[in-house]
């Protein structure tokens, strides 16, 4: 029963094994589904443990903290491949948003429409979770599993997000459409993380589309396509996109149909790659 | 620190004072900042991070308050407006710099708004524009149109405040004189004026379209929950249980009996202890639903066989509305081009950034009601009604109003509350939450129009015929009106000789439409104002001056047979855009010519449209009474009853009035529209205000004068001056000096007293529209540029240049104020909001306007002055959106040769329709 702000991460996993507590983070999905008269008996909040906060590199790795703020994913020294995940940031809901959301919550709120998700998938990241009796990590892909669902069990803390370094020279970008300038959930999203050749020739790109299916989703057939492409290549083929967005599954909702999803989603890659290839060093770094 | 504290209290810093508090769990800190901790400078906008205006700092950072639990600011440091007001001294400076640029109008947003600015300028003393918009973006603003808040933050980092304009006289853009407590945080609105002890009100609210109900046993629900202290329900209303604005037309009962008609109707109250309110859940109230067959739509409600909303009015049709002159068909068969097609639009919601929210009290002999309003002395009469008791004993006290907009001139709160305080005894309040406000409250009516317009070679019109259907909802409300004014307006400021327009008011089962800046008249100017450009194009003539060929001058008549013989100032306003309208095309162009070369989707385009509006009732009495006073110790007092909803009416409505009597508008003190001391200055509506309540206002200040100088027998041609309790009055004859305290007072403590009434005036309509339905029209013509990206169907407005004519500028800061609001809003229909019941019920999925979606706007003011407007000025409120939203339309398809004839335009419409096919 109770408002809870544990010390530290284990105190918090003894907490919350075995209770009906709801974990508590940035707020701000929290207190917008709160139903009138409904608030949870017991909330345990964990937006200041230590061990979720900060963002570190240990060998290869990037270890974001589940309680990471999307302000401070914005203002972080980060390496340029995380450029897509940084514009993201700045693009959650209002500067307020972004000083109280958090990269934990955002995955945990599983909405199709999450900003943080594209660019984590197109970064190959990992989830990590914590109970009382240790610790899994399992890959954002299998994390998500539908409109509001995902894999965290209960007793379970997500505390970190993991993800894999990047080869210097790799950049990554995000582009959100929506119908007004802030304060915005996107119609579609996408985010690409591209590596190119001294000649300006894509090495490797990864592209993850979100808001047009229940759960953002890399696009590998287009990830295949442009591999090798020029910017020239891009420029020249407007429908690069062809056929390889039929894995999506858009929706028509107040926010655009179906079909315009379809459409502009094709669009907002094609321009993501290139304004990757555009960046300053992108080539040959 | 108080040593009794358990750990279930959360201690932090609030502003310069350490704090402990209990909260509940889950609190938020915006409840608790403003119910336990008496913060009300923390507004309550959405309860969902949608609005900001509830922004504090938590350890220097701008945040919601109302997605933050209390408990998690444990330890540290909170800063609401207030606190830094006192501790910060960039508050200081954007103080001075929102109320030097009317940076804040209603002021409900103003605290978020300058919250987050104090945050940005303590790490960024020079922002750039797009830094402000950045910072700023997490806040909504209704009434600003957002440029003048940029500005403002602008000039308060860079300092360059500008020494305060001293006279204020007709003319001079003083800053409000409302406007220092709307930028320090003292301003009250609705929610802001409850007593501690007050019971808190919710409703029970219909989830359906249309359902019978029935309750359980209320009695053994209220025994059951313990802090709640009663229910009420329709069997409590002692008089008639039964609203309306307009005679014929009241209808709509402050809780269903038998049947809610339309989803968020209520049909119950529940009143309790903020403890047991606050964790009320709706599920356990008794009631049981059975939900019935609706119709949403005037083509469903139309249908034969469709469900009936009310037994008197046959088809579902409420009223409807004609205007004939001439003969349209044959002008329209002898045509030699003719354009024609349909227009449609939905829902638009107010989306003042203040929910409806008061609370009424039972003391000295009569209910008080203290809420938001537009309308007071509407409250009172309406109150009468329900109550079944004389005026005398109930009490209008307006609080400030965070925004109107025309929804406010309708009951919503006053009659639940009254009510309940009556049964229980004790104070009570309510705030609408954002969704029960959206869905209870009234909309722009959805419009389906069908239009045809012909015009001969030389480029004049040749017939003009318009048939609207407009979906009322369930109840009346300002429908009728709507029905009235479209077909006056729907020629638009032109000169038309054969002209047919009809419109249709028909019922739904979706919430009231009503009154909106504009009652009918921007839709009616969609369908208008976009032919007209069609109509040029096939003529081969420029938009712009076709236009101008056939606007209306002085001595022509209108589609009514009105004659103005002076004041029609449309015309300039139109050639004021020549220039403009010269720069932007050939900008334009050069821009698209780059574009394409640089295979770029980017076009840009630009579009012109003009509007009118009559001002005041259309051919009704309108009076407005403007009461002054001169107190023994030399006070000039101005009971100022036209309701300020953040358009500037204390401020206009003094200036007028200082200028009649001839002294300085900051000498003079207001009192409000408290309806116990103030007469009724009638609605804020129908931009009437500075036209009929400023001729009252004047005539009030010249009766002062007028008296003034007959106490000392000088000279009309005297100046006054009020000093130290004395009045001097200086003419050729020398200076008499006026002791006040030496005269008689009477009963309110006045030695002298002048209450004067004005009414516009205006003649019936005949069975054809003929007549004389205003006292005064004023006009408004718009140019946009708007950029398209034509592979993503996004529109972004790029620049306004706005003329208006407003016969005299009384305070051309506050006409800037009003044209930048009216554009947002216009921007707003035209491009993305759409109020769908059980859908777009909050601020994230009806989107409005935010910082960034409103380009700069250059305002043309012009001057033609009115005969009947005190000192020539004419009314502006509605006038600044009804061009807004064709000239986007216009500038679309200068841009990429598509017209859209449905709004909003969103992204997936015009994508459609660049791709030539009907959006799915």
């Amino acid at each position: 029963m109770g408002f809870h702000s544990p010390a530290t991460l284990s105190e918090a996993l003894d907490l919350l094994a075995g209770s009906n507590a709801t974990v508590l983070a940035g707020g701000t999905d929290f207190f917008p589904s709160l139903k009138q008269g409904a608030v949870p008996e017991t909330l345990i909040n964990i937006a200041r443990l230590d061990e979720l906060r900060g963002i570190t590199k240990v060998e290869d790795v990037w270890r974001i903290g589940a309680a990471v703020r999307w302000s401070e994913i914005a203002k972080a020294g980060l390496p340029p491949f995380f450029d897509g995940l940084r514009l993201a940031a700045r693009e959650v809901g209002s500067v307020q948003i972004q000083n109280a959301g958090t990269v934990g919550g955002n995955l945990c709120n599983a909405s199709p429409a999450a900003d943080g998700v594209p660019p984590l998938l197109a970064l190959g990241a990992s989830v990590e979770l914590a109970t009382a009796d240790g610790t899994r990590t399992l890959p954002l892909e299998r994390f998500i599993r539908g409109v509001r669902k995902t894999d965290r069990a209960e007793g379970e803390i997500v505390t970190a997000i993991l993800i894999p370094d990047l080869p210097a020279g790799t950049r990554a970008h995000f582009l959100k459409l929506g119908s007004r300038k802030y304060l915005v959930i996107s119609i579609a999203m996408v985010s690409t993380v591209v590596r190119a050749d001294a000649a300006g020739r894509i090495e490797e790109a990864r592209i993850a589309i979100g808001s047009c299916s229940a759960v953002a989703l890399r696009i590998k057939g287009l990830e295949a396509a442009v591999t090798g492409m020029t910017l020239s290549d891009l420029r020249n083929n407007p429908r690069i996109w062809g056929e390889h967005l039929n894995v999506l599954h858009p929706i028509s909702d107040i926010r655009g149909s179906a079909g315009f999803r379809a459409d502009v989603a094709g669009e907002l890659c094609r321009r993501s790659i290139m304004s990757c290839l555009l960046m300053e060093d992108a080539a040959g770094g | 620190m108080d040593r009794r504290l358990t750990k279930d209290h959360v201690r932090f810093r609030l502003n310069s004072r350490q704090v402990a508090v209990r909260p509940g769990p889950g609190e938020r800190l915006s409840e608790t900042l403003r119910e336990a901790l008496d913060q009300r400078d923390v507004k309550i906008g959405c309860n969902a991070g949608d609005c900001g205006a509830c922004t504090v700092l938590v350890d220097g950072d701008p945040v919601c308050a109302c997605l933050t639990a209390t408990a998690q600011v444990e330890g540290q440091v909170v800063e609401t407006l207030k606190g830094l007001v006192e501790t910060e001294p960039l508050t200081k400076r954007l103080m001075e710099s929102f109320q030097d640029l009317g940076a804040a109008q209603c002021g409900i947003c103003t605290p978020g708004m300058m919250v987050s600015a104090v945050a940005l300028l303590r790490i960024n003393s020079t922002p750039s524009n797009s830094d402000i918009e950045d910072a700023l973006g997490g806040v909504l603003c209704r009434c600003t149109g957002y440029r003048k808040i940029i500005e403002a933050v602008s000039r308060a980092g860079d300092g360059h405040i500008r020494p305060p304009v001293a006279d204020g006289g007709v003319g001079s853009g003083i800053r409000r004189l409302d406007g220092e407590r709307k930028v320090d945080g003292t301003e009250n609105f609705g929610d802001d004026v409850a007593p501690p002890d007050a019971l808190v009100l919710q409703l029970i609210r219909s989830p359906h379209a249309r359902a019978g109900f029935e309750f359980g046993d209320l009695d053994a629900f209220v025994a059951e929950h313990e802090g709640v202290v009663a229910v009420l329900t329709a069997g409590d209303i002692p008089g008639s249980n039964r609203f309306g604005v307009i005679p014929d037309f009241v209808d709509q009962p402050v809780m269903a009996e038998t049947e809610a008609r339309f989803r968020g109707e209520a049909v119950a109250a529940v009143i309790g202890e903020p403890s047991a309110m606050r964790d009320f859940d709706q599920d356990t109230f008794p009631v049981e639903w059975h939900e019935l067959p609706s119709v949403t739509s005037v083509t469903d409600a139309r249908a034969e066989g469709a469900p009936q909303l009310h037994e008197d009015r046959a088809d579902n049709i409420m009223c409807g509305g004609f205007v004939k002159t001439g003969d349209a068909a044959a002008a329209l068969a002898r045509a030699d081009v003719r354009v024609e097609g349909n227009f449609r639009s939905g829902f638009v919601e107010h989306a003042y950034i203040e929910p409806e929210a008061g609370y009424a009290i039972c003391r000295d002999g009569k209910v008080e009601i203290h809420a938001c309003t537009q309308a007071p002395v509407m409250d009172l009469e309406a109150m009468e009604a329900i109550l079944g008791q004389d005026r005398s004993h109930i009490r209008i006290v307006p609080t400030a109003a965070g925004g109107g907009f025309g929804s406010k001139l309708d009951l919503s709160v006053q009659p639940l509350i009254a009510l309940g305080a009556i049964k229980t005894g004790r104070p009570v309040r309510i705030a609408y939450t954002r969704t029960e406000s959206m869905q209870s409250t009234t909309k722009r009516h959805p419009s389906d129009i069908h239009l045809t317009i012909g015009a001969t070679r030389d480029g004049r019109i040749s017939g003009f015929k318009f048939d609207g259907d407009f979906n009322t909802g369930a109840y009346a409300s300002w429908g009728p009106t709507v029905s009235n004014r479209v077909p006056v307006h729907a020629s638009g400021p032109y000169r038309i000789d054969d002209y047919a327009a009809r419109s249709t008011a028909i019922h739904t089962n979706c919430p009231p439409s009503g009154a909106f800046r504009g009652f009918g008249v921007p839709q009616s100017a969609i369908a208008q104002e976009s032919l007209f450009d069609e109509l040029a194009e096939k003529l081969g003539m420029d938009a712009l001056e076709f236009r101008i060929l056939n606007v209306l001058r002085d001595n022509t008549p209108t589609v009514c047979g009105q004659v103005f013989t002076q004041g029609v100032g449309i015309g300039a306003c139109l050639e004021a855009l020549r220039p403009a309208w010269q720069d932007e095309r050939e900008a334009v162009s050069e821009f698209n010519r780059q574009a394409a070369s640089e295979g770029s989707a980017l076009r840009r385009g630009v579009g012109v449209a003009a509007g009118w509006y009559g001002c005041g009732n259309t051919s009704l009495p309108n009076p407005s009474t403007i009461k002054a006073g001169l107190r023994g110790d030399g006070t000039l007092v101005l009971h100022q009853g036209a309701m300020d909803i953040g358009q500037g009416a204390n401020t206009v409505i003094a200036q007028i009035f200082a200028e009649a009597v001839g002294v300085p508008v900051h000498q003079i003190e207001l009192l409000g529209g408290d309806t116990d001391i103030t007469p009724d200055a009638g609605k804020t509506s129908a931009s009437r205000q500075t036209f009929v309540s400023g001729n009252a206002a004047r005539l009030s200040g010249q009766s002062m004068r007028r008296q003034i100088l007959q106490l000392c027998n000088a000279k009309d041609t005297a100046t006054l001056s009020l000093e130290e309790g004395r009045i001097s009055v200086t003419s050729d004859e020398g200076t008499h000096t006026i002791d006040p305290s030496r005269l008689d007072r009477d009963d309110e403590g006045y030695v002298l007293t002048s209450v004067e009434t004005w009414d516009p005036p205006t003649k019936p309509l005949d069975e054809n529209g003929q007549g004389a339905p205003y006292a005064q029209f004023g006009y408004a013509a718009h140019l946009c540029v708007v950029e398209i990206d034509t592979a993503l169907g996004t529109v972004v407005a790029k620049k306004f240049v706005a003329a208006h004519d407003v016969g005299r500028a009384i305070n051309p800061m506050l006409v800037e104020g009003q044209v930048h609001g009216g554009i947002a809003q216009g921007l707003g229909m035209a491009l993305m909001e759409e109020y769908i019941p059980g859908r777009t019920e909050n601020l994230h999925d009806y989107l409005i306007p935010t910082f960034g979606d409103v380009p700069p706007i250059d305002t043309i003011i012009i001057e033609d002055p009115d005969e009947h407007g005190p000192y020539g000025a004419k009314g502006l409120g509605e006038h600044v959106l009804i061009p807004t939203a064709p000239a986007i339309l216009n500038a679309i398809h200068s841009a990429c040769g598509v017209r859209i004839r449905q709004v909003p335009a969103t992204p997936s419409i015009v994508l459609a329709a660049l791709k030539g096919k009907r959006d799915d």
